[in-house]
């Protein structure tokens, strides 16, 4: 029985798909609270393209890493207690994101709200940081031993992919902002988005396509390469689209490039879902990690229902936050 | 310290603190949902009030439970991988289930309350809250689910060493998660309506304090309203004075509600984990008393060193069994029933490290949880007296103008808190040597059980635990002093503090184009 441990490992792909194209703008807005916003309102103007959303895209992680935990246990468990130090630090991360969110108003001082300013940039980009090198790790490979547990000590997981991974994802976040901040806003802030947006985004998407180029030539799949193909087209196209001013499609563009880059990433790493560095034969496989066909059918029977409804109402809360947000519309 | 006691602090410690911020989201919220119900039946100014000012604390202290919650979902996988390989066929799913169908709701739902107040029609944006306080309840519901499969395993059968699900539904209906259930949701409501309560006296005790409100010969109430005091006019009375009622009334409820579930409780755990219950006793001989107090050093195992002091003929069977001459079995009698069938020394498995061949310690912490259990009962009974007695004092329609008094209603604020961390504490501490306690009923050749000790993460070294563990008990403390800071600003600013228009009064005409554009609750 293969096919539920493979409508698992893609949903898996899809739900951290989703989290990165979701979470990827707040966390970029969240850093972008300190590299572009240059004034309090500003930086109001913000929070609040995403203050009614960013929980709701927060949760996308917490049931990729749930998803993970029930249909393939193995992975959960190796990935993270490998991966100790940096998950420690994304949770503080987002930890002091969050709160500084919604903490940030509450207190009419300069100092308090500059100090959660800090907050929000450094927990933004410890997170997606963290993120990224969870996820390149778990395609290019840790060194487990045959229980799946990490050799080498606390920082056995540290080398070149990881920082590749790293930096490709908070570039993407940064750039995915930039694309939702054109999208969101109006007037001044607007238009230095889109410059900025069509400037940056050739350079800052480059670490996401290296990546998924690497994990392809030790798998060497048409279909992975054609992902790619795809994704270079549409990172082509959205700069192409921000530079007439179609803010929408540079947006959608965006998007399929990130699902064509995460769709190759997850390909070429199929039947794994983590390799051991030390051994093919310690490799985690959707067969040795997951769950057993009771509990996956379970699952999937729930996921078929939730799924859809998640987003037909996570849908309809970005149709009533639709309006463009400007400097104008925060009350003093 | 050892890997393994390094990380039973850390989930103890980030646990704990979760469960501070929870009861009081479960409960607030759907105090909040109520009011602003109310506000939306009969149109009542009071009631917008209260639905903006305990909705505004209610947010608050929302995100602390958000923010902390999140590293519960990783903890499992972090420091205790060996644990999660073991239950990941059961456990992952109500876990899973929890992030997809009750977070998703909790948050964006929430997320349209917060700013959609203008931009939604008044019945839609109620909906909205109603929608993501029941998400919260229902993710009350699923995590326990998964606590009481650790508790009580059910459901499952020993394929290749581990269990896996077998049974669903057995699993979702654990008759352990379906009395744990209503129990956590009434012991979240006791801390809601002890916060209304203590909040309001507050408000009315600083009305008095001002001069607004006075009383008459026979004590009762003259509302009075002072321009001095923006937004402290006669609706600001009221405001207090139905939460100080609404809030004791709750919380009785909710005291009457923990002891009927509680009771039920009992009489499983009498059942499922009869250590547990004859540790919460600190019995030692079987029996049939409880005890309300005893002396000597409960802590330790040596029966002869616990004397109780007062103690209820037949309580005990009472609450293990429902008459009053069941013996409950004390622990000198249990120990070697548990060794018969769970071993007496820890197994040579690579898995226990330098623990293996040692001596099984089945006796949980008696101090822990003996103390823990009155102090669960006692906190929660007592926050419940004290309501009673403050709807008789506030009777008349205010409080009397004693400091001392109103710092007592303040303080009584923690004690409901006090009773949730305790229940906790005694029941995951009374579980102990198991992480997974083994089910009795369980017939088969393979009861599913699981200690503590084999659960932590292999690979995970000492130094990367204290390094966490260190850097979150810090940054907990330190968010925990902002919150109740901000919690504390927000109290004594009173109504205004969540409606500013109600000091700032605006050119009306001016002020209703602005409000079409402006953000309600902006950041
Ligand atoms: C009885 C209730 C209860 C219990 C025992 C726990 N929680 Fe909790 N949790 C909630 C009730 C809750 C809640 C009321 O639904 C919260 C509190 C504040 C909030 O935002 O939702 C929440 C928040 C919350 C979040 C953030 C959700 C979001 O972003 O919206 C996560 C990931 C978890 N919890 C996970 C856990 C795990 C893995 C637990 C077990 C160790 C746990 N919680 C114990
Ligand atoms: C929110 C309420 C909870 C509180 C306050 C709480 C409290 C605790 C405490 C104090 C410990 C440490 C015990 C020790 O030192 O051994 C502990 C351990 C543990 N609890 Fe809970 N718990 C709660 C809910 C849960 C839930 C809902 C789960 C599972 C879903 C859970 C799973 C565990 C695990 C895995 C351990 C670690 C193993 C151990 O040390 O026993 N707890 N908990
Ligand atoms: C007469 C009153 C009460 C009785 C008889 C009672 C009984 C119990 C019992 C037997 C347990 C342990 C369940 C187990 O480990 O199997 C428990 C747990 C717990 N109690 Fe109580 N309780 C009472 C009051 C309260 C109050 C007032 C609160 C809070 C305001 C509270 C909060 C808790 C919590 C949070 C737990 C742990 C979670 C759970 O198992 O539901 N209890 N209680």
């Amino acid at each position: 029985m293969e096919t539920l441990p493979t409508i698992w490992f893609i949903l898996i792909a899809v739900l951290w798909a989703g989290y990165l194209f979701l979470e990827g703008f707040d966390l970029g807005v969240g850093m972008l609270m300190k590299l572009f916003a240059r004034e309090n309102r500003e930086r109001r103007v913000l929070l609040n393209t995403v203050g009614p959303v960013w929980d709701g895209n927060e949760v996308w992680l917490i049931t990729a890493v749930g998803a993970m935990f029930a249909a393939f246990p193995r992975w959960y468990a190796a990935l993270l207690s490998a991966l100790y130090l940096p998950m420690i630090l994304v949770l503080l991360g987002l930890i002091f994101r969050a709160v500084g969110f919604e903490y940030r108003g509450k207190v009419n001082s300069e100092r308090w709200r500059s100090g959660w300013d800090w907050a929000i940039f450094g927990g933004s980009l410890i997170s997606a940081f963290g993120v990224g090198t969870a996820l390149v790790l778990t395609s290019t490979g840790l060194p487990l031993n045959a229980n799946g547990d990490r050799v080498g000590g606390a920082f056995a997981w540290f080398n070149g992919y990881t920082l590749l991974g790293g930096a490709a994802v908070v570039l993407f976040c940064l750039i995915q902002a930039l694309a939702f901040l054109a999208l969101k806003t109006d007037g001044l802030l607007r238009a230095r988005a889109r410059r900025l947006f069509a400037r940056w985004a050739p350079v800052a998407l480059l670490p996401l396509l290296l990546w998924a180029v690497l994990v392809g030539v030790g798998g060497a799949k048409l279909i992975g390469w054609l992902a790619i193909a795809v994704a270079v087209l549409t990172a082509v196209a959205a700069v192409l689209a921000a530079r007439r001013g179609r803010e929408g499609w540079s947006f959608i563009s965006l998007g399929v490039f990130l699902l064509a880059v995460v769709g190759s990433i997850f390909y070429n790493l199929y039947p794994r879902v983590l390799p051991s560095s030390l051994s093919a034969s310690f490799d985690l496989t959707i067969q040795n990690a997951s769950s057993s066909a009771y509990t996956l059918g379970l699952m999937s029977v729930i996921a078929c229902f939730g799924v859809p409804l998640v987003l037909a109402y996570q849908g309809w809360t970005y149709w009533v936050f639709r309006k463009r947000i400007s400097p104008a519309s925060i009350p003093a | 310290m050892e890997a393994l006691d390094i990380a039973r602090w850390q989930f103890g410690i980030t646990t704990v603190y979760h469960f501070l911020m929870v009861p009081l989201t479960i409960g607030l919220g759907l105090l909040v949902a109520v009011l602003q119900t109310c506000w939306l039946r009969t149109g009542k100014a009071e009631y917008l009030r209260m639905t903006k000012f305990w909705g505004k604390l209610f947010l608050i202290n929302f995100i602390l439970g958000v923010a902390t919650g999140i590293v519960q979902e990783f903890q499992f996988g972090l420091a205790w991988s060996e644990y999660s390989r073991f239950v990941g066929d059961v456990f992952g799913a109500p876990l899973a289930m929890e992030a997809l169908l009750a977070f998703f709701l909790e948050s964006t739902f929430l997320g349209l309350w917060i700013f959609g107040w203008k931009k939604l029609p008044a019945k839609i944006h109620l909906a909205c809250l109603w929608i993501a306080v029941l998400g919260s309840v229902v993710s009350a519901y699923f995590i326990l689910v998964a606590n009481s499969w650790m508790q009580h395993p059910v459901g499952v059968e020993v394929i290749n060493g581990r269990p896996q699900m077998v049974d669903a539904w057995a699993v979702f209906t654990n008759n352990t998660a379906l009395v744990a259930f209503p129990h956590t949701i009434f012991g979240a409501l006791a801390v809601a309506g002890g916060f209304l309560l203590g909040i309001s006296w507050y408000h009315l005790w600083k009305r008095r304090q001002l001069g607004i409100d006075t009383v008459d010969e026979k004590k009762r109430v003259i509302v009075g309203e002072s321009p001095e005091h923006p937004g402290r006019d006669k609706t600001d009375h009221k405001v207090w004075l139905r939460g100080l009622r609404i809030g004791a009334v709750v919380a009785m409820v909710a005291f009457a509600g923990t002891a009927i579930s509680g009771d039920l409780q009992g009489k499983l755990m009498f059942e499922q984990q009869p250590m547990k219950m004859a540790a919460a006793e600190a019995a030692c001989q079987n029996g049939t008393s409880f005890s309300v107090l005893s002396f000597g050093d409960v802590g330790s195992s040596n029966c002869n060193d616990v004397v109780a002091v007062i103690e209820v003929p037949g309580l005990l069977s009472f609450l293990a069994h429902g008459d009053f001459n069941t013996e409950v079995k004390g622990v000198s009698s249990l120990i070697p029933e548990y060794q018969a069938k769970y071993g007496s020394t820890l197994p040579n498995n690579p898995i226990y490290g330098d623990r293996a061949g040692q001596p099984i310690q089945y006796v949980p912490v008696m101090a822990v949880t003996y103390w823990g259990f009155r102090m669960m009962i006692g906190f929660g009974g007592l926050a419940a007296f004290a309501a009673f007695v403050a709807l008789i004092i506030a009777r008349k329609g205010t409080v009397p103008s004693s400091k001392w008094l109103m710092r007592l209603a303040v303080l009584g604020i923690l004690a409901p808190f006090g009773a949730n961390s305790a229940g906790w504490i005694f029941t995951e501490l009374g579980r102990q040597p198991f992480v997974v306690a083994p089910n009795p009923q369980m017939d088969g050749i393979d009861p599913v059980f699981m200690f503590t000790a084999a659960a932590v993460s292999p690979g995970v070294s000492a130094a990367e635990l204290i390094f966490s563990l260190v850097a979150f008990t810090a940054v907990y403390g330190v968010l925990l002093v902002v919150e109740v800071a901000l919690l504390v600003k927000y109290i004594r600013g009173g109504v205004p503090s969540a409606m500013p228009e109600l000091i700032e009064k605006k050119d009306s005409d001016q002020s209703q184009k602005d409000d079409d554009d402006v953000l309600a609750f902006a950041y």
